[in-house]
C-alpha cells in the first residue's frame, strides 16, 4: 500500500469550533502543548473537556495539566473511504490511551496503514491548522527514541 | 416465569427498499396495516411513539393521523429506540395513560440518498472539536474499532466475522420480503473480498442502506384476547444508555449490552436457554456477535467461534435474525422496530419457509449510535 506518509490523516479543511470551556485547551494547542483536565479535589485526569469532573462529581476543582504526550494505541481502524473530500485516503484513527490515563481519539500518522498495532507505543506530534491553532495526532515510537 | 400485562396485537412492514415515497406516507402505511392487522383502528389509538420523522416527531405524526394521544415517546436514541418504546408503552399502558399505542418507524434514506458516510454534523458537541478533525466515519469506524480490540483480545478473524453476514443472507433467501431475497447465497470469501470501508469491516459486514419501517400495536393482554390476533405478551424489558463520544469509554467492548439484556431476563424470570428465536441489531456483523455475548448465549470473546459453526443460519440451533436482518433484508437507518415485528410474526407462527417450530419465546435486542445505546425485549406466545 502506497502512501504519502504526511498526507495521512490531513484534516486542514475543517476548523474544529471551540468555546468558553475548551478555549484554553485550543489556546494551548498554538504552544503545542497538549492539556489534560485534572481535578485538584480528586485527582481525576479526563478528556474531553468538560464543566463536571467524572470522578468526584465536582465543578470547582477543574484545572489543567500538560500531557506528557506518551501513549498507546488502544485499537484503531484504516479508513478508505474519506469522512470528508479534505481527507486522503488511507487514513488512521486511533484511540490512544495517553501514559495520565484518558483515551484521545486522534490519526496516527507518517506510518504505513499495515504496519499499525493495537499496543504500539506513540508520541505526540502536531498538525497546524491554518488558523494557528494545531491537531495532536501521533506517531508510533521509533526505537531509537524508546 | 413472570410477565407484563401488555401484548402486542398487531405488526406490519411499510413499503421496503426503493420506494420513493415520503416518511409521512411510509409511516401511516405501517400504522394504518399494524392497526389492520390487529383489528383496531386509528380511532383506538391513545398513544404513539416515534422519531425520525421532524423535530416535533410525535405532534408531526398526531396531526398526520388526526389523533389526540393522551401519551407519546420520542426518544432518539438510536435503532433500539423502539425496543425501549416498548418498556415505556407497556408503562403506560399499566399505569393507566394509554390504552392503545402504536409503536411506529420509516425512512426513505435510499430513495432520498440523504446517508452520509461522516454521519450527521452538530457543531456544538464535543464531538465537533475532539473528534471529527480526525475524520471517523460515523457510526462505522467505531464499530470497526470495536472489531479491531475484539480481534485483538480474543484473536477473531474477518472469517469468523463474515459468518455472520452469511448466515443472514441465507434466511433472506427465505423471505421474499427480504431486499437480498433473490441475490443468491453469499460465501464467506465474498464478504472478506467486498470492498474495504474502515479496517476491518468492509461492505459485505455492513448493513444494508434502505428505505422501510413498520409498526406494532400495543394494548393490554386483557382486551388482546378479544382480538383476532394470537396474542404476543411482552415478557420482559431492560436497557442501558452510555457514551456517545469515541474515546469516553474506558474499555470499548464494556458497552453495558449485557446490563440490557440481563435486566430484561431478570425481569421475565427467564435464562437464555428459554429463548427460541433472536433477533439482534446487526448494523455491523460485529453488533450482532457482541448482542449474542450480552445476551448469554456464549461467553465473551466466544461468539466468533459459536457463529463459526453454523449455527446461526437456517437449521442451526440458534435461529438468528430470521428475516435476513440487517445485513440481507432491510436497514432504513434504525432498524429496531423491524426485530420485534419478525419476532411477532415467529412466535404466531407466520414465517413460512423461515418459521422456527415450536417458538414461544423470542428475543429483540437493539443497538444505537456508536454501541452507545442498548435495549431488550423479550416476548412469549400469551397463554
Amino acid at each position: 500500500m502506497s502512501v504519502s506518509l504526511k498526507q495521512v490523516g490531513a484534516g486542514e479543511g475543517y476548523l474544529p469550533p471551540s468555546d468558553d470551556l475548551t478555549l484554553p485547551w485550543w489556546d494551548a494547542t498554538r504552544e503545542h502543548r497538549l492539556l489534560l483536565q485534572t481535578c485538584a479535589a480528586c485527582r481525576s485526569v479526563q478528556h474531553y473537556p468538560r464543566y463536571v469532573c467524572l470522578g468526584c462529581g465536582s465543578t470547582g476543582h477543574l484545572g489543567w495539566e500538560e500531557s506528557s504526550g506518551r501513549g498507546v494505541i488502544d485499537t484503531f481502524t484504516v479508513v478508505h473511504r474519506a469522512a470528508r473530500p479534505d481527507l486522503e485516503v488511507p487514513y488512521v484513527v486511533a484511540r490512544i490511551r495517553l501514559a495520565e490515563g484518558p483515551v484521545i481519539l486522534s490519526n496516527v500518522i507518517d506510518v504505513r496503514p499495515d504496519d499499525v498495532e493495537s499496543g504500539a507505543l506513540v508520541v505526540l506530534e502536531w498538525r497546524d491548522l491554518s488558523d494557528g491553532r494545531a491537531l495532536p495526532v501521533f506517531v508510533v515510537e521509533s526505537e531509537d527514541a524508546a | 416465569m413472570t410477565s407484563t400485562s401488555v401484548a402486542i396485537v398487531g405488526v406490519a412492514e411499510c413499503d421496503l427498499g426503493v420506494t420513493n415515497k415520503s416518511v409521512l406516507e411510509l409511516q401511516t402505511q405501517a400504522v394504518t396495516r399494524a392497526l389492520a392487522d390487529s383489528g383496531l383502528s386509528l380511532a383506538d389509538v391513545d398513544g404513539i411513539a416515534t422519531n425520525n420523522v421532524a423535530r416535533f416527531s410525535t405532534t408531526t405524526m398526531a396531526d398526520y393521523l388526526g389523533i389526540r394521544p393522551s401519551w407519546v415517546d420520542s426518544s432518539f436514541l438510536g435503532g433500539s429506540a423502539f425496543e425501549t418504546y416498548v418498556a415505556r408503552a407497556v408503562q403506560a399502558i399499566e399505569s393507566g395513560q394509554a390504552s392503545v399505542v402504536v409503536v411506529s418507524y420509516a425512512s426513505n434514506q435510499r430513495s432520498a440518498k440523504s446517508r452520509s458516510l461522516g454521519g450527521v454534523h452538530e457543531e456544538h458537541l464535543p464531538e465537533a472539536q475532539f473528534e471529527t478533525p480526525y475524520g471517523p466515519l460515523y457510526p462505522l469506524s467505531y464499530y470497526a474499532m470495536a472489531a479491531q480490540a475484539y480481534f485483538d483480545r480474543y484473536g477473531a478473524t474477518r472469517e469468523q466475522l463474515a459468518e455472520v453476514a452469511v448466515a443472514a443472507r441465507d434466511w433472506a433467501l427465505l423471505n421474499p420480503k427480504a431486499f437480498r431475497y433473490e441475490s443468491g447465497p453469499l460465501t464467506v470469501d465474498d464478504v472478506v473480498s467486498s470492498t474495504m470501508i474502515s479496517t476491518p469491516l468492509a461492505a459485505g459486514d455492513c448493513c444494508l442502506v434502505t428505505d422501510g419501517g413498520g409498526a406494532i400495536v400495543l394494548t393490554s393482554s386483557a382486551r388482546a384476547r378479544d382480538l383476532a390476533n394470537k396474542p404476543v405478551r411482552v415478557l420482559g424489558y431492560g436497557e442501558s444508555t452510555g457514551h456517545s463520544a469515541m474515546a469516553s469509554r474506558s474499555d470499548i467492548l464494556d458497552t453495558g449490552a449485557a446490563n440490557s439484556a440481563q435486566a430484561a431476563l431478570a425481569r421475565a424470570g427467564l435464562s437464555t436457554s428459554d429463548i427460541d428465536v433472536i433477533q439482534v441489531y446487526d448494523s455491523f456483523t460485529i453488533t450482532a456477535l457482541l448482542s449474542l455475548e450480552a445476551l448469554g448465549f456464549c461467553g465473551p470473546g466466544e461468539a466468533a467461534d459459536f457463529a463459526a459453526e453454523g449455527r446461526l443460519r437456517p437449521g442451526g440451533s440458534l435461529p438468528f435474525n430470521t428475516s435476513g436482518g440487517g445485513l440481507s433484508y432491510c436497514h432504513p437507518g434504525q432498524f429496531g422496530i423491524l426485530l420485534l415485528v419478525e419476532a411477532v410474526r415467529q412466535l404466531r407462527g407466520e414465517c413460512g419457509a423461515r418459521q422456527v417450530a415450536n417458538a414461544e419465546v423470542a428475543v429483540a435486542h437493539g443497538t444505537g449510535g456508536i454501541l452507545s445505546h442498548h435495549s431488550t425485549v423479550l416476548l412469549g406466545v400469551d397463554r
